[in-house]
C-alpha cells in the first residue's frame, strides 16, 4: 500500500472528524455567553437555566474537539514532513499564534467559568465565558489563514525550494481568508441554531404528549406544569424551551443569509483563483454559461479528455457566470480549456526527484475527483438549504407558541440538527479534494506570488512507513468511532435530563436543600 | 551566534519546561488516581485539585509544538515523522485522559467509571512517559539521513536514552503531584501525600538527575554544570523541605530543579536541536533548522505580547482558586434523573 493514501485517508478522516465538533464549539459557546448576558441583565430565570443547559452540551461537545484537535497539530509533523519544511516558515506561524492567543485564553477561562460559578464575582464570570467563547471565533480565523494560504498562496517568495514568508500582513489578509472566515463562522452558527431548534423541539413536544402543555380553541398555547417531581417542567422550563427554539431558528436563518452571500462571494474567488475546482465542481466538460442542476455520465474521469461522456441533464442558463462574475455571459472555462493551461503552467510529469519516491516522473492529472466535487458541492448547498428551510417552517409553526402534538415532526427537528453538519463536511471535502493534486495550490492570477506551490505527492513524510500510517490510521477512527459514540450517548442522556441535568437542583421536590457556599460549582 | 534563532531556542526551552512545570503535576496527579486514592470521593478530590487549570496546562504542549513549527520547521519535521509510533501512542492518551476528565464524572454504571479513570491513570503514565522520550531523543539524537529522515525502520528512536527520558518525566510528574497534592488538600490526602514524596523523593528525581548529567557530560559547559549543580542542589533541598513537612517549599524547589535541570540540558545541547547519530553532518542546528529571520521576526513579536499575558491570566486562575480542598467540599455525585 501507498503510505501517501493512507496519509490522506487519515488526513481527511480525523479533519472531517474534528470538524464535527468545532462549529458546535464556536456557535454554542457564544450562544451560551449571549444566554448568560441575558441572565446577567434581566435576572430572568428562564435565561440561567438555558444557560446551565446549553453550558453543559457544550462542554460535553467542547472537550472532544480540544482531544482531536491536538491530532491535527501533529499529523502535519508526523505524516507529512516535507509539507512542514516546505510551508513552515509561513504556515507554521498562524498555528502558533492559535495556540499562544487563542487556544490559551480558549481553555484558561472555560477553566475559571466551569469552577467559577459563585466563586467569582458575577460580572467577571461572565467575563470569562465570553472570553472562552470569542477565543474560539479568533482560534478559526488563525487556522483558516492557515489552510487559506493552502489554497491561494500570498505573502510569500520561493526560496531554495521552499516558501519563505515576505509579507505578514498579506497572508493574515488574504483574500481568500477574508471570506472563507465569515463562512465558516456562520457555517458553525447555523449548526448551533439547528442544535438548539432541534433539542427544544423535542421536550416541547415531549410536554405536549404528556399533557402539560394544551392548545386551546383558538389555537394559542396554555402553558401547564408538571411539579411532581422538582420544578424541572414548570413554567419556567417551558419557556426555556420556546424561547431556545425561536433563538435557534433566527440563528439558523441569519447565518444562512451569512453562508450563502459570504459562499457567493467565495465562490467568485474560487472561480480566479483554482479554476479547475470550480469546472470540477460543475462537471464542466466545455466552456459554458449554464449551472448545470444535474449531470449525469463518468464523473470518475480519470484521464485528460475523458470528462466528453458527461451529459448536463438540466442546466440553468446563465447562472454559472452570474456565480463567477455577476453577469449572464462571460463564459467560464471547463475542464478541456483548463487541462493544457495547467499542464502548460505546471507541468505534465512530475519531476524525476527522489522526494517524489516511486511517483517521481509519473503523469500529473490536474482533474480532482469529480464525484467528490460535483456532490460535495452540491450536498453542502442542498443540506444548508434544507436547515433554513426547516428553520423557517418551524418558526412558522410555533407562531402561537407551541409545537404541534405530532411525533413525526419532532423526529424530523431532531433529524435536522444533522443538516447543517453535513453541510459543514461536504463543504470541507469539497473545497480540499478540489485542491488536487496540489496541497499548496498554485496562484494562477500570480499577484506577487509565483511558483509558490506543492503537488501532496511529494508532501508526505519520506521516512515514515506505510505500515505505520497505517497502524495511526486504525488506532485513530477506531478510537474515534467509540468516543463519538460516547459523546452522542451522553449528549442524548443530558438532553432527556433536561435542563434539571444541568441543575439538579430542579429535581429536588423539597426546597430545603441548603447551598454549601464553598462546594464546587461544576465539580468533575 | 546568530540572534533570533538562539532566542527562539530559548523560548522553546521555555515552552518546554513551562509545560513540564505546569502539567508536571497533573499527570502525576492523573496517574496517582488508580493507584493512590482510597475512595471515590479521594479520587474525585484528586481529580478536581486540577480540575479548573488542567486544559490550561496542556496548551504550553500544543504551543510547544506549534511554536516548533513556525520557529524551527525542519527540527519539527525529522523529529515528529521519526517519532511517529510513539507520538500516535501520546495522542491517543492525550484523546483518553482529556475526555476522561470531562466524562468520567458523567459515567452512570460502576464499570464505565473505572475504565475512564484507568484512561485517566495510564493515559497520563503514557503521555509523561512518551513526552520524556520526545525530548531525550531531541538532546541525545536519532538516525536522520541528509533530508533529516529518520532511517531504520519504526523503533529506531529506541535507545536507553530514551528510556531514561521517559522515567524522567514520569518521576519528576509523580513528586510534583505529591508536593501539589500535599499543598492543595487536607487530611488523608495531604497527610500521605507528604509521607510519601518525604520517602520516595530520591527516587523519583534521580532519572531526570541523571539524564541531564549525560547531557551535559557529553558537551560539558561551564554554565550548564553550573546550572546543572544548582538543579542538584535544589531536588535535594526539596527532599529536605519534604521530610520537614514544608509543603509550599518542597513544591517550589521541586520547580527549581526542573527548570535548572531543563536548562542544563538545553545549554549543552545548543546548537544542535536535534543530532543526528549517523553523521554529525545531519545534525539539525540552531541555524539549518530555523525558519528566515522575517517569520523569526514576527513571532518574536507575538510571543513579547502573548506570553507575559498567558503568565499572567494562568496565574490568575491559581490565585482564584487558591484554597485547599477537602472530601467534605467534594458535592455528591448527581445521577441525570431522565424526565422525558
Amino acid at each position: 500500500m501507498d503510505p501517501l493514501d493512507i496519509a490522506r485517508w487519515q488526513f481527511g478522516i480525523t479533519t472531517v472528524y474534528h470538524f464535527l465538533m468545532v462549529p458546535l464549539t464556536i456557535g454554542l459557546g457564544v450562544l451560551v455567553a449571549s444566554l448568560q448576558t441575558a441572565w446577567h441583565v434581566t435576572g430572568r430565570e428562564h435565561y440561567l437555566r438555558m444557560t446551565k443547559f446549553w453550558g453543559k452540551l457544550f462542554l460535553i461537545n467542547f472537550i472532544m474537539g480540544v482531544a482531536t484537535g491536538i491530532v491535527q497539530e501533529f499529523q502535519f509533523g508526523m505524516a507529512w514532513s516535507e509539507y512542514s519544511r516546505f510551508v513552515g516558515d509561513v504556515f507554521g506561524a498562524p498555528l502558533a499564534m492559535e495556540a499562544l492567543l487563542a487556544f490559551f485564553v480558549e481553555s484558561t477561562f472555560l477553566g475559571l467559568w466551569i469552577f467559577g460559578w459563585k466563586r467569582l464575582p458575577k460580572a467577571v464570570h461572565l467575563a470569562c465565558i465570553w472570553c472562552a467563547s470569542l477565543a474560539t471565533v479568533f482560534s478559526a480565523y488563525f487556522i483558516l489563514v492557515a489552510n487559506s494560504w493552502m489554497q491561494h498562496p500570498v505573502g510569500t517568495e520561493l526560496v531554495d525550494g521552499r516558501g519563505v514568508m515576505t509579507d505578514a500582513w498579506a497572508v493574515f489578509t488574504n483574500n481568500t481568508a477574508l471570506v472563507t472566515f465569515p463562512h465558516t463562522i456562520f457555517g458553525a452558527f447555523a449548526v448551533a441554531g439547528a442544535f438548539l431548534l432541534g433539542i427544544a423541539w423535542f421536550h416541547l413536544y415531549k410536554r405536549r404528549a404528556a399533557g402539560i402543555d394544551t392548545v386551546d380553541a383558538t389555537g394559542r398555547v396554555v402553558v401547564g406544569e408538571d411539579t411532581s417531581r422538582g420544578r424541572n417542567r414548570d413554567k419556567t422550563d417551558y419557556r426555556v424551551w420556546i424561547t431556545s427554539l425561536r433563538l435557534g431558528a433566527v440563528v439558523a436563518l441569519i447565518s444562512f443569509l451569512g453562508v450563502a452571500f459570504s459562499g457567493h462571494a467565495q465562490a467568485q474567488l474560487m472561480f480566479e483563483q483554482q479554476p479547475m475546482k470550480m469546472a470540477a465542481a460543475e462537471a464542466a466538460c466545455h466552456d459554458g454559461t449554464g449551472f448545470s442542476v444535474l449531470s449525469i455520465g463518468n464523473l470518475s474521469a480519470d484521464g485528460a479528455t475523458t470528462c466528453e461522456d458527461i451529459v448536463a441533464v438540466y442546466e440553468i442558463p446563465g447562472l454559472l457566470s452570474f456565480l463567477a462574475n455577476d453577469d449572464f455571459t462571460t463564459e467560464i472555462k471547463g475542464v478541456n480549456t483548463l487541462l493544457p493551461e495547467y499542464q502548460e503552467k505546471y507541468g505534465t510529469h512530475l519531476p524525476d526527484d527522489p522526494m517524489y519516491g516511486e511517483r517521481a516522473g509519473q503523469e500529473i492529472n490536474y482533474l480532482p475527483l469529480m464525484e467528490v466535487t460535483y456532490w460535495g458541492f452540491r450536498m453542502m448547498i442542498t443540506f444548508g438549504g434544507l436547515a433554513a428551510f426547516a428553520a423557517a417552517v418551524a418558526l412558522w409553526i410555533v407562531r402561537k407558541g407551541t409545537v404541534p402534538q405530532r411525533r413525526w415532526l419532532s423526529r424530523l427537528a431532531v433529524f435536522g440538527i444533522l443538516a447543517p453538519f453535513g453541510a459543514n463536511s461536504a463543504g470541507w471535502i469539497f473545497t480540499e479534494m478540489g485542491r488536487q493534486p496540489f496541497v499548496v495550490a498554485p496562484n494562477p492570477t500570480f499577484d506577487g506570488v509565483d511558483q509558490v506551490f506543492m503537488f501532496t505527492a511529494s508532501a508526505v513524510s519520506p521516512g515514515v512507513s506505510a505500515g505505520e500510517m497505517l497502524f495511526s490510521l486504525v488506532a485513530l477512527t477506531s478510537v474515534y468511532a467509540v468516543l463519538l459514540v460516547v459523546e452522542v450517548v451522553l449528549l442524548w442522556r443530558y438532553v432527556g435530563g433536561g435542563v434539571g441535568s444541568a441543575m439538579p437542583e430542579l429535581n429536588d421536590t423539597d426546597d430545603g436543600a441548603g447551598q454549601d457556599d464553598d462546594v464546587l460549582a461544576f465539580a468533575y | 551566534m546568530e540572534f533570533l534563532p538562539t532566542l527562539w531556542f530559548i523560548s522553546i526551552a521555555v515552552l518546554w519546561a513551562g509545560y513540564l512545570f505546569l502539567e508536571g503535576f497533573d499527570l502525576g496527579v492523573g496517574m496517582l488516581l488508580g493507584p493512590f486514592a482510597r475512595s471515590e470521593k479521594q479520587r474525585r478530590l484528586l481529580i478536581n485539585t486540577v480540575g479548573p487549570v488542567w486544559d490550561g496546562n496542556e496548551v504550553w504542549l500544543i504551543t510547544a509544538a506549534g511554536a516548533t513549527f513556525a520557529a524551527f520547521p525542519h527540527w519539527y519535521a525529522s523529529l515528529f515523522a521519526a517519532m511517529y509510533v510513539p507520538l500516535v501512542v501520546v495522542l491517543l492518551a492525550l484523546i483518553f485522559r482529556a475526555v476522561a476528565f470531562e466524562y468520567r464524572g458523567k459515567a452512570e454504571t460502576a464499570l464505565t467509571r473505572r475504565l475512564w479513570t484507568l484512561a485517566l491513570s495510564a493515559g497520563s503514565l503514557v503521555i509523561a512517559f512518551g513526552v520524556g522520550t520526545l525530548l531525550a531523543v531531541t538532546t541525545t539524537g536519532l538516525p536522520l539521513n541528509a533530508n533529516g529522515d529518520r532511517v531504520g525502520g519504526p523503533f529506531a528512536w529506541l535507545s536507553w536514552q530514551a528510556v531514561l527520558g521517559g522515567l524522567a518525566v514520569v518521576g519528576f510528574c509523580l513528586a510534583q503531584a505529591l508536593a501539589f497534592l500535599a499543598l492543595k488538600t487536607d487530611g488523608d490526602v495531604r497527610a500521605r501525600s507528604a509521607r510519601l514524596l518525604a520517602r520516595w523523593a530520591p527516587v523519583l528525581l534521580a532519572p531526570l538527575a541523571g539524564w541531564a548529567v549525560v547531557v551535559v557530560a557529553g558537551n560539558v559547559r561551564p554554565a550548564a554544570v553550573i546550572v546543572l549543580a544548582i538543579g542538584v542542589a535544589a531536588a535535594l533541598a526539596s527532599w529536605r523541605s519534604a521530610a520537614r513537612r514544608a509543603e509550599g517549599r518542597a513544591f517550589l524547589f521541586l520547580g527549581l530543579f526542573l527548570l535548572a535541570s531543563v536548562a542544563a540540558i538545553f545549554t549543552s545541547a545548543y546548537p544542535a536541536v536535534l543530532p543526528s547519530t549517523l553523521d554529525a553532518a545531519f545534525d539539525l542546528t540552531v541555524s539549518n533548522a530555523s525558519s528566515t529571520p522575517y517569520t523569526l521576526q514576527l513571532m518574536s513579536i507575538v510571543a513579547a505580547f502573548g506570553l507575559p499575558l498567558v503568565l499572567g491570566y494562568q496565574a490568575w486562575t491559581y490565585w482564584v482558586f487558591r484554597r485547599r480542598i477537602t472530601e467534605a467540599h467534594i458535592p455528591e455525585a448527581h445521577a441525570v434523573t431522565r424526565i422525558v
